[in-house]
């Protein structure tokens, strides 16, 4: 019994840990005047009213979404197809695949801008479409797994052939039967690159600079000038992850349940 | 069936893709690394091994790392322990809201902990006021202030690490383990930790790479200050001083040798222990 309530304590010690410093932020985002108190002495909507009318602010925004937006686009285009033939039709291969996701996972984004600026800063290519390019690929760890986890319960091969042998077209077979089922885990997938591109700094940062001013590097700079900006900030940042997680383990489990049947 | 024309196109974008923003980027830095204007040197690798600034940043970095993860990995381990005696669906959340502090690093945490405990932060003028000595002398601007958030980083990572390794303990086993007289200290020294441990081992290691490789945070919070090996990368190609992608590039590699070797050294001692059960 005794040991049960230590392992408890660590548990406490966890989940206070992990909630405090968002939460603490979360307030310092409406707080007034917050000098001498635990709780802050007074409310205000001022400083996310502040940050909504700042103009750089909402650019930001835009941007962000943008680049991350658009290279999960490109990724669900370009990485997805090349994952399904190569699940579907040459298996043998896959290992390859899951090679590449362990390295791309597994190299820090400030080694591979040591990279990218050596090989791009030559040639004049915009500097933004490099950074672009390496989020596209800086996804396939959460596309690979999205797309594989709900391939995983399903033969594919066999509801191809099946839908094919009842007289669909490849495409058909591929868009009517194989979409819908792996859809669900494909959108997760997505979902989760997005929040993770969302949050990166540190290509933005080394390979672009303050040139494209995204939500992070915006942050980067309140940073100095006014904290309570900052906060409503990640204020906003914390709401859009929180909505992101909370529809992509909705997603997860819809997709478990879909493979179960 | 799919012809080997049809696949091919399927195929291109994405080998194209991986070839021109990873495996040649990374390659040219390696070459790079071994060039002074075109000439073959060994130069920028001397340069590292005798300066005793960018050695620091190497042995402050590996610290920082093996520090946090430990300590992250201490914490989970408990705290899993723990979490394993709650219900599905209390767990489910705490999972959830695992995954979601997951997503709060880099710059937005290291302002949560200029909020908590920067210079007029909510701790420090409370420690100020009620004159904790130590605590009111501590600077998150240091090696402390960076190790909690690392600290930070590291637990969710760890959580969602080793959960799985957990769930993969049998409820069976304790049983007949029970059955047997096993106590379960017992249980869990003699059966539990040893089925564990190549787990454990391996998420150590992915918590060290994890915190080498980290460079926001301690960016956002001591700009170019702090002497770490990523920050000092960062410094070299950014210009901060003048822009030297040689010896950066020369740096780079040997920070990713140091993963590598940490990821082999863990391989190996997962086999080892393999080997022994």
């Amino acid at each position: 019994m005794k040991k049960r309530s230590f392992a408890d304590l660590f548990f406490l010690l966890f989940v206070v840990y992990i909630v405090l410093p968002v939460v603490a932020t979360m307030l310092y985002a409406f707080a007034g005047k917050w000098n001498k108190t635990i709780l802050p002495e007074g409310w205000t909507l001022k400083w996310l009213a502040t940050l909504f009318q700042d103009t750089a602010f909402i650019q930001a925004f835009g941007r962000s979404v943008l680049l991350s937006g658009g290279a999960v686009i490109i990724a669900l285009l370009a990485i997805v197809p090349a994952i399904f033939v190569i699940v579907l039709y040459f298996p043998k291969y896959e290992k390859w695949i899951q090679a590449a996701v362990v390295m791309v996972y597994s190299f820090p984004g400030v080694i591979l801008a040591v990279g990218l600026i050596r090989v791009y800063s030559q040639f004049g290519v915009p500097m933004i479409v490099v950074v672009l390019g390496a989020y596209v690929i800086g996804i396939l760890p959460y596309i690979y797994q999205g797309t594989r986890n709900s391939l995983r319960n399903v033969d594919a091969r066999q509801l191809l052939d099946a839908a094919q042998l009842l007289g669909a077209s490849k495409m058909q077979a591929f868009r009517k039967v194989l979409l819908p089922t792996v859809y669900p885990g494909l959108f997760a997938g997505a979902l989760l690159s997005f929040s993770v591109l969302f949050g990166e700094f540190v290509l933005i940062n080394l390979v672009v600079g303050s040139r494209f001013e995204t939500v992070q590097i915006y942050l980067m700079k309140k940073l100095s000038t006014s904290g309570h900006i900052a906060s409503a900030v990640v204020f906003i940042y914390i709401v859009l992850m929180g909505i992101l997680t909370f529809i992509i383990a909705k997603l997860t489990k819809q997709a478990k349940g879909a493979t179960n049947v | 069936m799919i012809s080997k024309r049809q696949s091919f196109v399927w195929l291109t974008p994405f080998l194209v893709l991986i070839l021109l923003f990873f495996l040649v980027p990374l390659l040219y830095m390696f070459i790079t690394s071994f060039q002074n204007s075109g000439d073959f040197t060994v130069q920028h690798y001397q340069t590292i091994v005798t300066n005793s600034y960018i050695l620091q940043g190497f042995k402050n970095s590996i610290t920082l790392s093996i520090v946090s993860a430990v300590i992250a990995l201490i914490i989970t381990l408990f705290g899993v322990y723990a979490m394993m005696n709650f219900s599905e669906p209390l767990r489910e959340k705490i999972l959830l809201l695992t995954n979601l502090t997951s997503n709060f690093s880099g710059i937005p945490l290291a302002f949560a902990f200029i909020v908590l405990l920067g210079n007029s932060g909510v701790f420090t003028l409370l420690f100020d006021k009620w004159n904790i000595g130590t605590l009111s002398s501590f600077s998150l601007y240091s090696w402390g202030g960076l190790l909690l958030i690392y600290i930070y980083f590291q637990l969710p990572l760890a959580l969602m690490l080793l959960y799985p390794i957990y769930d993969g303990i049998q409820h069976q086993w304790k049983e007949a383990a029970a059955l047997l007289g096993a106590s379960t200290w017992q249980f869990w020294t003699k059966i539990g930790i040893p089925v564990m441990l190549p787990g454990i081992v391996g998420t150590f290691s992915v918590l060290f790479a994890n915190a080498m490789g980290a460079y926001a945070s301690a960016y956002a919070l001591t700009s170019s200050n702090y002497n770490l090996v990523a920050i000092r990368i960062g410094s070299l190609i950014k210009g901060d001083i003048f822009a030297q992608p040689e010896l950066a590039s020369a740096i780079a590699v040997l920070l990713a040798v140091t993963m590598v070797t940490a990821m082999l050294l863990s391989e190996w001692s997962i086999a080892k222990t393999r080997r022994k059960l």
